[in-house]
């Protein structure tokens, strides 16, 4: 994976202050559709190291994604009360976490299209729980509380006005964090191995690396971080439903990694920007959204295989 | 009583079993042979329920609409096969997954154009619309074990196809080796042609089959699509024989399981396919 340089670096920062300030200039509206594009961003993100670093491609990540979504829940109704933010996230975490660790420990059994298919089931398996239990609000999901922006006796009441704005500033926060974290990750002699796996997974296994604890570390990794992203999208929208578990978000995601580029890290943050306002620029023209998303995805997985980022490099 | 009762449940899970054997069928004849993962699979198997619907509701009788969309569905497949499917053999999996994604919004899309988005349901034919009784007072009907039939005359003649005959040869050959297969004069884009028409009519001819047993509704595609997933999983990747097996075992779980065990309807199959999973990854009838 093509690491960016520092000067692309810099310039990332340079779109993050933009965007941190962008409560100065902007309206909620627009404050409100920036942190969903942060948010889709940081789930594309956690794919990235899946498809770009270990070179699997999975359909279960939205079930690790909403697993991190209904924590919120879960844990408000678990604890009587809603918790402290860094209570929820922590839970969500670990309860993507520890579900991609089981999900990886069997699906990793199989390569190639076997795993892209248990990772179908598995994912759709996460789905039809929530799906079909009262556990969640069922198939109509379920407004939840926020929880607490703050811990123990340090408080911040956040008001209604002021709201959009914490959510974006916290979004970009943890995407910047998640995104440095990476960086440094895909430096490190396991980020290297992964890339191995990827390039010649026979090659890395002939050498003694265990090949599959590594992916599974991966996987497990990916699926905390998704968890991350679902938490932080229900935060945001104070609502959660079983969609977010489902495969179409999942191909949405790869759609995001394959739009920004699959080579580097930074491709599947701009193909969440561009996913969201193609998104929302088709909202606005026509109620066929299905037809401009579908063309679209067509387009570009028949003339942009390298994605965005693919076509500064021609 | 009970015994009676549980016949007709075996009848049923027989019969969803073979549905999904069609199904599941095409999906693992386009991968071993073309090496493609179709995703919009479960949506041709939709486009069928709506189409033998739409020929339905024009008038003709279930047995056309039956026949325009197996017809239907092999010219559907050759035109898909040829714009866009032959080009993505040996691309990576990713651009297969989002080809077939994108395939999946057009055709919700170019059915809610052309049809509509609403639920509906198709009457069975008049000829097969009475009980048939089984035992202990106990009546089962006979579009369904018309179904049943069908489907198992189905998998019959593609049995004898693949076994039997030049084309059936060319598709055996080309799953084992595609080059081989170019190299000994039979042209190999024939075969993939004719393989994905195959599963195209198949998945269509069993969404119009389901159509007067099952309401048609849009996202009925979608859950036929990771139960026919499931069903490869189970048998083996590219293995017919394990497709049928497969289907069977499934499509009986599931119906027992929803009608003595329903808390655990949802999740048995996947129950079933994380079992076959730790004890033989490759599928229960893998080859080599």
């Amino acid at each position: 994976m093509v690491l960016a340089s520092l000067r692309l670096n810099l310039f990332f920062l340079m779109l993050a202050g933009l965007l941190a300030a962008a409560p100065l200039y902007a309206q909620p509206y627009y404050l409100e559709l920036a942190s969903t594009a942060l948010v889709a961003a940081m789930f594309a993100l956690s794919l990235q190291l899946l498809v770009g670093g270990a070179g699997l491609v999975s359909l279960a990540h939205a079930a690790f994604f909403g697993l991190g979504a209904y924590a919120v829940p879960l844990m408000t109704r678990f604890l009587g009360a809603p918790p402290s933010i860094l209570v929820t996230l922590t839970a969500a975490g670990m309860l993507a976490g520890g579900a991609a660790l089981g999900v990886g420990a069997l699906a990793l059994r199989t390569r190639g299209f076997f795993f892209l298919m248990s990772t179908l089931a598995f994912g759709q398996l996460f789905y039809f729980v929530f799906h079909d239990s009262p556990l969640g609000g069922g198939s109509d999901g379920l407004f939840i509380q926020r929880p607490v922006f703050g811990v123990g006796s340090l408080v911040f009441q956040v008001s209604r006005a002021d709201r959009p704005a914490v959510l974006l500033a916290l979004n970009l926060g943890l995407l910047a964090l998640m995104y440095a974290g990476l960086h440094a990750l895909m430096r490190t002699l396991f980020g290297r191995a992964l890339l191995g796996i990827k390039a010649n997974e026979h090659r890395m296994a002939a050498t003694g690396h265990d090949v599959r604890a590594l992916k599974l570390a991966a996987f497990a990794l990916a699926g905390l971080l998704a968890g991350v992203a679902g938490h932080m999208a229900a935060v945001t929208d104070a609502f959660v439903n079983p969609d977010l578990l489902g495969w179409h978000r999942s191909a949405s995601a790869l759609l995001m990694v394959l739009l920004g580029g699959i080579g580097t890290l930074y491709g599947p943050i701009l193909g969440a920007f561009a996913f969201t306002a193609l998104a929302e620029a088709s909202q606005s023209i026509t109620e066929r959204q299905g037809l401009v998303e579908g063309v679209v995805v067509l387009a570009v997985v028949l003339a942009l295989p390298r994605g965005l980022a693919g076509l500064g490099r021609r | 009583m009970a015994l009676s009762g549980l016949l007709v449940q075996v009848l049923n899970g027989l019969q969803y079993g073979l549905l999904l054997f069609l199904i599941s069928s095409g999906l693992t004849l386009v991968f071993g042979v073309m090496g493609i993962i179709n995703l919009a699979h479960g949506s041709l198997f939709m486009l069928g329920a709506y189409l033998c619907f739409a020929v339905v509701r024009a008038g003709a009788s279930l047995w056309v609409a039956l026949a325009v969309a197996v017809l239907g569905g092999a010219a559907f497949g050759v035109v898909l096969e040829r714009l866009l499917f032959r080009r993505f053999r040996t691309r990576e999996h990713l651009d297969q997954v989002l080809l077939t994604f994108a395939l999946i919004l057009l055709f919700e899309e170019a059915r809610a154009a052309l049809i509509d988005n609403q639920f509906h349901s198709v009457a069975v034919p008049e000829l097969l619309d009475f009980p048939v009784p089984v035992m202990g007072g106990f009546a089962y009907s006979a579009y369904r074990l018309a179904v049943l039939v069908i489907c198992l005359l189905v998998a019959l003649a593609m049995f004898v196809v693949l076994e039997r005959t030049r084309i059936g040869a060319a598709v055996r050959a080309a799953a084992e080796n595609a080059e081989m297969v170019d190299l000994l004069g039979i042209d190999a884009r024939r075969v993939y042609a004719f393989v994905f028409a195959a599963g195209t009519a198949l998945a269509m001819l069993a969404g119009a089959l389901a159509a007067p047993i099952q309401s048609v509704y849009p996202g009925m595609g979608q859950g036929f699509l990771i139960v026919s997933f499931v069903v490869v999983v189970i048998g083996g990747l590219g293995s017919m024989a394990g497709a049928f097996w497969g289907a069977l075992l499934v499509g009986l779980i599931d119906t027992l399981c929803t009608a003595y065990v329903p808390q655990l309807a949802g999740a048995s199959v996947y129950v079933l396919m994380v079992a076959v999973l730790l004890w033989r990854p490759a599928g229960l009838f893998a080859r080599g």
